[in-house]
């Protein structure tokens, strides 16, 4: 089975007309995944005995549906990496919340999709387990951190799969790969299960081909959930209600600053015509400031790594994981362990953020960054006053080439400047595809105000229906 | 030259919960190693901690028995350390909005009463335990990793060890009697840390502070505080400089050693818990808990000696554990008279105790026992003699005390038609006996009324019995 | 603010890390970078502004005090390096507090 045609809808049909049975459809997608795996290195780990749920219930649409899930979270019995070395061999005893929801939903785990190193990157490079390429372009990056969970969809290899997003980390992997990709609001779906980079800004987040896709996983993850203490106990609502309206009088801001001189010209244009789009459709466009924009990569970068350092200290060869060989002593097991089963840019984060919670460095640092963090939401609350979503670029290039930025990661972070924003403010996000430069896709990118992931769904369904990018095949894989 | 101590203590109780504080494992003692453990004490990748709500029932118990200040707004945070028994290598405890600050206990140290600060109390999660080996090796255990526990941080108010030592006891006693803990130094669900430094009579500033930690008994801090103070002159004295270190107490020697100098604080990297929401402390809940605390120790003891008329020495002895209170409450409740229970507790029981080395909770004799066998004393029912050999049957085998005096047909024999005769036939029998009574000899009436003892296998009434045998010897 | 190879070895210190010289060089002057760019923060009034640590829509989560039994110790301890007799085995430990 490739996915480059399907949709749920699609896939749930064939089942149903039994075209197709859950067994068949299971091994069409492993046999798929392993033919596609050589060009783009989408996963760290293929599920070779997947099984589709026993008694399906077809009255379900995601029953018997297959779906990838990110390394970075907890499924029981099959590996769980973190794309580290340090937990290249760990085998979980439980599953995180999102995975029970799916179980629930009869949908079959086939693959844990490739990402960067505990989900720090914004290329995928840094993955202990090889670089995925982009299937648009096989010498680009796929962007990061769930870069394979977006190669994998892009690339027909799966019609689903969950990321997470910290700082951008499932909507600049969308947007690189010309799939949709849902942040949602922090506090929407438990992070009971999911690997903890950085804990006030990790979310889960759904990729799929199709918005409505998303909608319909997101409804079945979303929730409750007496593992975790900060998420909210609101009713989730049906996602899939949102889809098929227009944007009449619908109010949508644009930041002057997402159209900065950082972002390329031709992604400026690509999203001033999807803006153009919906203001011919009756939406209200009202340009807009979000003055704090300048700081939110160093504030990103102080709060996210202080929160790393310490989320991280726990791989310290004690008790599962890499633990070196010839220590003479404890200090040895932790700092050989730890030195040897990490690659640098975790280090350099868990560096960073242990420099910044430290005596003398704590107030200048951690403090001022957790005082700026409320002005940055602060921006964004001024705004949403007036307006029901935020709209701009999602990244301000297109992918770009495999090594070009991984030895500078000044450069790096600054590709995060659009996205990070919606993590320290705890709002939902996404990115739909917006349309190709130079033969890459453009992710355009929506933020709607805290809970309402229903306007986010309502925009992007609209683009979606209006450019129909998923029509388009990604080039890097014709032979 | 003379100097002036300044002493501060840091005191852990574990809290009395069924599970741990963040996760649902159970807490318990002496299980094999790691079996009362789950993912969340593990550090599993993924985890999140859950907030269990007894830790805060009990804290705010203690808080509200210490006269503290609770805080409307708490939150845990994070303090950052590698070590084998720390799963996550970071500590959750509260730094920046502990449970309460401000509090107050008031002891009585030279016949003065004085009152010592608490700077703040705040919960937190326990470790797991390593144990070293021999051969170059630590095993680690978890189960009581995430055991929940209180640190009451005293402001450094006390100025000798004997304030430390009464600081210490006081405190012991206003959480034991709220239940909050075991308070056992014995089993490590009390810990005391101290710090103590001198400086010169008329120095403001404070000297350099030396920590002890982990002292086993309060005679322990009461010995290492003296030692120090002592040690510290002679240092300042000779004209060094005290060092900022941990010194560990040797019992066998009664000395502190040094353990390690430090050279400034450790860098623990503080900060807020991302993983657990703000708690906010209502004011209702406050009250809800108020409602609950059980009666203090100072309470019952106004009690004991204004309402029982109990001497304030039995009182005090009473109170020594709230265990040993309870018991006399519920024994008076029961209908005993106070001051023979009193008496009771104070002599038979604890004899018991001590002879057989056993807590009062250990004990078959319940407060009912005590109480019928007290009444059955009043009443004339039995003797105090056989009320020793009943008790000391209750006491070993728990059985009811009235069912046994029947059954052994241990009822007091006080009927004078039935003695009467007895006393005439004795007096009969032992002219000498009367002849010595004549002669002023007290000795003879003791003597007969130990031949109606031994007629009547003890049973008989001795108040009834003297009273008949003077009449009769009177009458002769 | 200048970044000195004392402080990386120091904050290596605090994070169980060990660089070599070489690696100690690259890192010296990328974390310099990164921590001079974070440091724009001063810039920013922040007088009276209360600090964000999370972004939740509920407070004080209780869990009730109701003990559960984790079913498999072994599962628990399948992931261990090594182990003896039900617990984890580390080599001898050498001083708690070294946190400096």
């Amino acid at each position: 089975m490739n996915y480059l045609n399907e949709n749920i809808e699609s896939l749930h049909k064939k089942l149903k007309n039994g075209d197709i049975t859950a067994e068949e459809l299971t091994q069409d997608t492993l046999k798929n995944i392993k033919e596609l795996e050589p060009k783009l290195n989408a996963m760290i780990t293929v599920v070779d005995d997947a099984k589709p749920a026993e008694d399906l219930d077809l009255s379900n649409e995601l029953a018997g549906i297959p779906i990838a899930i990110k390394d970075n979270i907890i499924t029981n019995g099959i590996r769980t990496t973190a794309a580290s070395h340090i937990l290249d061999n760990y085998m979980p005893v439980y599953d995180a919340t999102v995975i029970s929801k799916l179980k629930k939903a009869q949908m079959t785990i086939v693959s844990k999709a490739n990402m960067d190193e505990f989900a720090m990157g914004s290329s995928s490079e840094t993955s202990y387990f090889g670089t995925p390429k982009n299937p648009w372009d096989l010498t680009k990056v796929t962007g990061g951190s769930s870069g394979g969970s977006a190669a994998a969809v892009a690339g027909g290899e799966v019609v689903a799969a969950l990321g997470s997003d910290t700082g951008g980390s499932v909507r600049q992997p969308a947007a690189f790969n010309g799939i949709f990709g849902i942040k949602p609001t922090y506090g929407r779906v438990s992070r009971w299960g999911l690997i903890a980079f950085s804990s006030s800004l990790d979310q889960i987040g759904v990729m799929t081909k199709r918005v409505a896709d998303s909608a319909k996983i997101l409804n079945v993850i979303a929730g409750a959930d007496d593992h975790d203490s900060t998420v909210s106990t609101r009713q989730v609502p049906d996602f899939t209600k949102a889809l098929g309206k227009d944007v009449k009088s619908l109010r949508v801001a644009v930041p002057e600053e997402y159209f900065g001189e950082g972002v390329e010209q031709e992604v400026k244009d690509l999203i001033n015509e999807q803006i153009k789009v919906l203001e011919d459709n009756g939406a209200i466009i009202n340009k807009v400031s979000l003055p704090h924009t300048k700081y939110v990569v160093p504030d990103y970068y102080i709060i996210a790594s202080s929160e790393a350092s310490s989320n991280l200290q726990r791989y310290d060869g004690i008790r599962y994981g890499y633990r070196a060989k010839d220590t003479k002593n404890l200090l040895d097991v932790y700092v050989k362990s730890r030195s040897e089963g990490f690659g640098d840019e975790v280090k350099r984060r868990i560096m960073l953020g242990s420099f910044a919670l430290s005596a003398g460095s704590y107030d200048r640092f951690f403090r001022q960054a957790a005082k700026v963090r409320t002005l940055i939401a602060r921006d964004f609350e001024k705004i949403f006053e007036d307006n029901d979503v935020i709209v701009g670029p999602t990244t301000p290039t297109t992918a770009f080439k495999i090594g070009s930025s991984i030895q500078d990661p000044l450069k790096m972070y600054a590709n995060d400047i659009l996205t990070i924003s919606a993590n320290m403010a705890g709002i939902p996000a996404a990115s739909v595809p917006a349309g190709l430069v130079d033969g890459m896709p453009v992710g355009f990118q929506i933020m709607a105000k805290r809970f309402d992931e229903e306007s986010i769904f309502q925009v992007a369904d609209f683009i979606e229906r209006n450019n129909k990018f998923y029509e388009k095949k990604p080039t890097g894989l014709e032979d | 030259m003379n100097f002036k101590s300044t002493i501060g203590l840091e005191v852990h109780f574990e809290l009395k919960t069924k599970s741990k504080i963040f996760s649902p494992s159970p807490v318990s003692y002496g299980a094999p190693a790691n079996t009362e453990t789950n993912v969340i004490d593990w550090a599993m990748p993924g985890v999140l901690p859950m907030v269990n709500k007894d830790v805060y029932r009990l804290g705010i118990m203690v808080a509200l028995a210490t006269h503290a200040h609770i805080l409307p707004t708490t939150h845990f945070d994070r303090k950052n350390y590698y070590y084998p028994d720390n799963p996550k290598a970071y500590q959750i405890t509260q730094f920046f909005q502990p449970l309460a600050r401000d509090g107050y206990i008031e002891v009585e140290v030279h016949g003065k009463k004085k009152r010592i600060g608490i700077h703040e109390m705040h919960i937190e999660e326990d470790a797991g335990k390593n144990t070293h080996g021999a051969n170059g090796y630590s095993y680690v255990d978890l189960n009581r990793q995430g055991v929940p526990l209180l640190e009451v941080v005293s402001e450094p108010d006390m100025e000798d060890p004997e304030e430390a030592y009464a600081y210490l006891t006081k405190l012991r006693q206003i959480v034991q009697f709220t239940g909050a803990s075991d308070v056992k130094m014995e089993e490590g669900s009390m810990r005391v840390d101290t710090n103590i430094s001198i400086r010169p009579a008329g120095q403001k500033e404070l000297g350099t502070k030396v920590e002890m930690k982990n002292l086993n008994s309060f005679d322990h801090v009461r010995r290492s505080l003296a030692y120090e103070e002592q040690r510290q002159q002679q240092v300042l004295l000779s004209g060094g400089k005290v060092q900022l270190s941990t010194r560990r107490f040797d019992e066998a020697t009664g000395k502190t050693v040094l353990e390690r100098v430090k050279e400034g604080d450790a860098d623990y990297r503080y900060f807020p818990e991302p993983d657990i929401a703000p708690d906010h402390i209502s004011q209702e809940w406050i009250d809800e808990i108020a409602a609950t605390l059980p009666e203090s120790p100072f309470d019952r003891r106004k009690r004991y000696v204004d309402e029982y008329g109990i001497k304030e020495y039995d009182a005090d002895v009473i109170l020594q554990t709230k265990e040993s209170s309870d018991f006399y409450d519920e024994t008076v409740k029961a209908g005993a008279d106070a001051k023979l229970a009193a008496n009771w507790l104070n002599t038979q029981i604890n004899g018991y105790l001590n002879e057989k080395q056993v807590d009062i909770t250990d004990i078959k004799l319940t407060p009912a026992h005590l109480a019928e066998i007290i009444k059955m004393i009043k009443d004339g029912t039995i003797s105090s003699k056989i009320a020793k050999k009943v008790f000391q049957e209750s006491i070993e085998n728990g059985t009811d005390p009235k069912k046994y005096v029947e059954d052994k047909g241990m009822v007091q024999l006080s009927d004078v038609s039935v003695l009467g005769p007895m006393v005439t036939k004795i007096v009969d029998d032992n002219p000498q006996s009367v002849e010595d009574f004549k002669n002023g000899k007290d000795r003879a009436i003791g003597f007969l009324v130990g031949q109606i003892m031994k007629e009547t296998r003890g049973k008989a009434n001795p108040k009834v019995v003297n009273q008949l045998l003077n009449k009769e010897l009177q009458n002769r | 603010m200048e970044i000195t190879k004392d402080t990386i070895t120091h904050v290596a210190k605090l994070s169980r890390l060990a660089f070599s010289d070489q690696e100690l060089d690259k890192f010296t002057k990328q974390m310099g970078d990164i921590i001079n760019m974070a440091d724009q923060l001063g810039e920013v009034d922040t007088t009276d502004v209360p600090e964000t640590v999370q972004v939740v829509d509920r407070d004080t989560v209780f869990r009730e005090d109701k003990p559960e039994h984790w079913e498999s110790k072994e599962e628990l301890m399948k992931n261990v390096p090594e182990k003896v007799d039900g617990f984890i085995k580390v080599p001898v430990i050498i001083d708690k507090d070294d946190n400096a």
